[in-house]
């Protein structure tokens, strides 16, 4: 029972957004079924908020190892949540008289939360996101060591696609006239080559392989034949 | 010699003033404007068509209106006619779909580096769809190269959008949908009757069991991370799969399974999943719901704390199965420095690359979704993945014939060719 539902839930709800797909009438359903996800989600929402807390609470109190950020966690998590959720220094909205800053937008420019938001999230948003430069040269270090000969052909060929991207890559092979027969020699043509006939060949062949699993996987799940992610082969 | 200079000045402006010299200037407008329903489709689309205006040759383009019909026993205000498109002279037809084309003119015009693929999707409540029940009338104007617009061509009676019962336009779609779909069940009911599978080894999965060995060994936790999207990606879900039968394994070996989400939905189905993993393995007693928890939505937040907690707790083996951006390689390298043994998984191309530089092993694609068929050893899901091979000649055969077309067409200069080439990739393949 505690799997069956779920798994007819899945069902049904699959076929319905099969059909709103090819049949016009059926569309609102396809609507309604995603409405319904929506509202399971937000209500997730809460429950991962509990969890949030519940986790790094218990780290905090086992005092187990890094427990220091689970303090910072929590902070961090109930004031954006007591800023956001109290509309704390939102101006109140003149269309609404009556209602105070209640009225106002959460996220109105200069507002706490905005400030928030905006000058501590983003920066450490930024920062995460600015060392996968440092994490792409690493990886490509490795990557490229000439190994064998497919470690070869892809160190020759990323050479040829950095050097193509470069001021230097256009400065190198200047000398072969644009208008000339041989303009496909120049590097940065060279690179535009690899990318357009090589690299998006491989790219369409991934692509089909992952359509034709997609379909594989939802039809298994439609037909109740792959149960597993609701915990077990055997129903 | 005055007398002849205020002749010409006279002449000159009565030519200027003379109603007939503008009437000259504008072109004609374009004559028998016909609308029709647009067919097969969702009560959406209303098909223009005319006859080219007879200065067609001096034109620039037609301009084409719409707007909703007044109803009603009592005279109203005329309908207000906004500009749905404009296309360029020579043209005697058209669609229209009730898509503003002036976000896509104005986007254009203002920045010309932007293509259309980077624009941003336009929200569905600006889209001016049309109505169903609700009658429109239509104008086309032609607009000459100098600029000058002929009367406008309109419609005599409103013209109401009907909805077909099929949406024509997926026919195609439809038809290979039921072909794959039909292979796989087909196949899976062979397979089901006690015929044979063959499936080649997939390294990745078969590593699975050797790195939670591995993690049991020195220790170490296991740590799963079923990507950033929600439960209803495909790629969540067959990450789950694969979590099942890691949880399993690390059940039966007593290893620790660690599943940070940044999903709450996938929390509670992770949950699910590797609890009955446990019960599975005979180990209920050593399920621990702690150890599946959410982290945060945001996709930098997920990777902060995921790169803290793999440098201080030092998980033996990282799965990473899902639907991966950015962060893949962030997290490939930071598990790589701390000499774990990686796995992962994807269906996003872009991604690949980061995973094969900087893990152990990892599933391509295709090779991802057959992980849990793979792994379970069913008869019935194995033949799923015989079912996809169908798929695999179908597009292989459209592939070859399309290459063979094109080259063809444009060697011989072959225009039914060329025709035939554009149908397939236009009508068929989209």
């Amino acid at each position: 029972m505690k799997r069956n539902v779920p798994l007819l839930l899945a069902i049904i709800a699959g076929f319905v957004m099969i059909v709103a797909f090819f049949i016009p009438y059926t569309v609102s359903w396809g609507e309604d079924v995603s409405i319904w996800f929506d509202i399971l989600a937000s209500i997730a929402f809460i429950l991962g908020g509990g969890n949030l807390l519940k986790v790094h609470l218990k780290k905090v109190s086992d005092q187990a190892k890094g427990w220091g950020y689970s303090i910072i966690t929590i902070v961090a998590f109930l004031v954006m949540l007591f800023v956001g959720l109290t509309k704390l220094g939102v101006n109140p909205n003149p269309q609404f008289p009556g209602h105070g800053h209640w009225a106002g937008q959460y996220n109105e420019v200069g507002s706490p939360f905005y400030w928030l938001f905006e000058s501590v999230f983003k920066p450490l948003q930024a920062t995460i996101f600015a060392m996968l430069a440092f994490y792409v040269a690493s990886a490509a270090f490795r990557a490229f060591r000439a190994k064998n000969m497919e470690a070869i052909l892809l160190l020759a060929t990323a050479f040829f696609i950095l050097l193509g991207r470069t001021a230097a890559g256009v400065f190198l092979t200047d000398f072969i006239p644009e208008e000339s027969g041989y303009s496909g020699l120049r590097l940065e043509n060279i690179t535009v080559f690899i990318m357009d006939v090589f690299n998006t060949a491989g790219h369409r062949a991934i692509m089909i392989g992952v359509a034709l699993g997609t379909a594989s996987v939802s039809l298994k799940i439609l037909l109740g034949v792959d149960r597993s992610y609701l915990g077990s082969g055997e129903g | 010699m005055r007398l002849y200079q205020i002749t010409t000045l006279m002449a000159a402006l009565v030519i200027h003033v003379s109603p007939s010299s503008v009437q000259a200037q504008a072109p004609a407008p374009p004559t028998n404007l016909e609308v029709t329903d647009h067919p097969w489709d969702g009560g959406k689309q209303i098909d223009l068509s005319w006859d080219l205006s007879p200065d067609d040759a001096e034109l620039l383009r037609y301009e084409i209106y719409k707007a909703v019909a007044q109803t009603g026993p009592i005279p109203q205000k005329p309908p207000k006619f906004e500009q749905v498109d404009s296309v360029p002279a020579g043209t005697t037809s058209f669609t229209v779909d009730g898509v503003p084309f002036q976000v896509e003119m104005m986007v254009r015009d203002l920045e010309p580096h932007r293509t259309l693929f980077t624009d941003p999707p336009l929200p569905e409540n600006q889209k001016k769809r049309l109505k169903l029940k609700v009658g429109y009338v239509f104008q086309v104007v032609a607009i000459a190269r100098n600029g000058s617009r002929s009367t406008a061509l309109a419609t005599t009676a409103p013209f109401t959008p009907t909805m077909q019962w099929f949406e024509g336009s997926r026919f195609y779609f439809s038809f290979m949908t039921l072909i794959i779909c039909g292979a796989v069940v087909f196949w899976i009911y062979r397979a089901k009757k006690g015929r044979p599978i063959k499936v080649r080894k997939i390294a990745g999965l078969e590593a699975v069991d050797e790195a939670v060995g591995r993690a049991t060994e020195m220790g170490r936790s296991v740590l799963f991370i079923p990507g950033i999207q929600d439960i209803n990606e495909i790629q969540t879900i067959a990450g789950l799969t694969i979590l099942a039968r890691v949880a399993k394994t690390a059940a039966a070996y007593g290893a620790k399974v660690e599943v940070p989400t940044s999903k709450s939905l996938v929390m509670t189905t992770a949950r699910e999943t590797v609890q009955a993993a446990f019960l599975e393995a005979g180990r209920p007693d050593a399920y621990n719901k702690d150890l599946i928890y959410y982290v945060t939505d945001e996709q930098f937040g997920y990777v902060a704390y995921l790169q803290g907690m793999m440098v201080r707790e030092k998980p033996a083996t990282c799965f990473y199965m899902g639907a991966f951006f950015a962060e893949s390689l962030i997290l490939a390298e930071t598990g790589n420095s701390i000499g774990a043994i990686q796995i992962a998984g994807t269906a996003m191309p872009a991604q690949l690359p980061f995973f094969v530089a900087a893990c152990d092993y990892t599933l391509i694609g295709e090779e991802f979704f057959a992980a849990s068929a793979y792994l379970s050893g069913e008869p019935e899901q194995l033949g799923s993945l015989k079912g996809q091979d169908v798929g695999k000649v179908v597009v292989a055969i459209l592939l070859l014939v399309g290459v063979l077309m094109a080259t063809l067409g444009v060697i011989f200069d072959n225009q039914a060719l060329l025709k035939a080439v554009a149908y397939l990739k236009e009508t068929i393949l989209t």
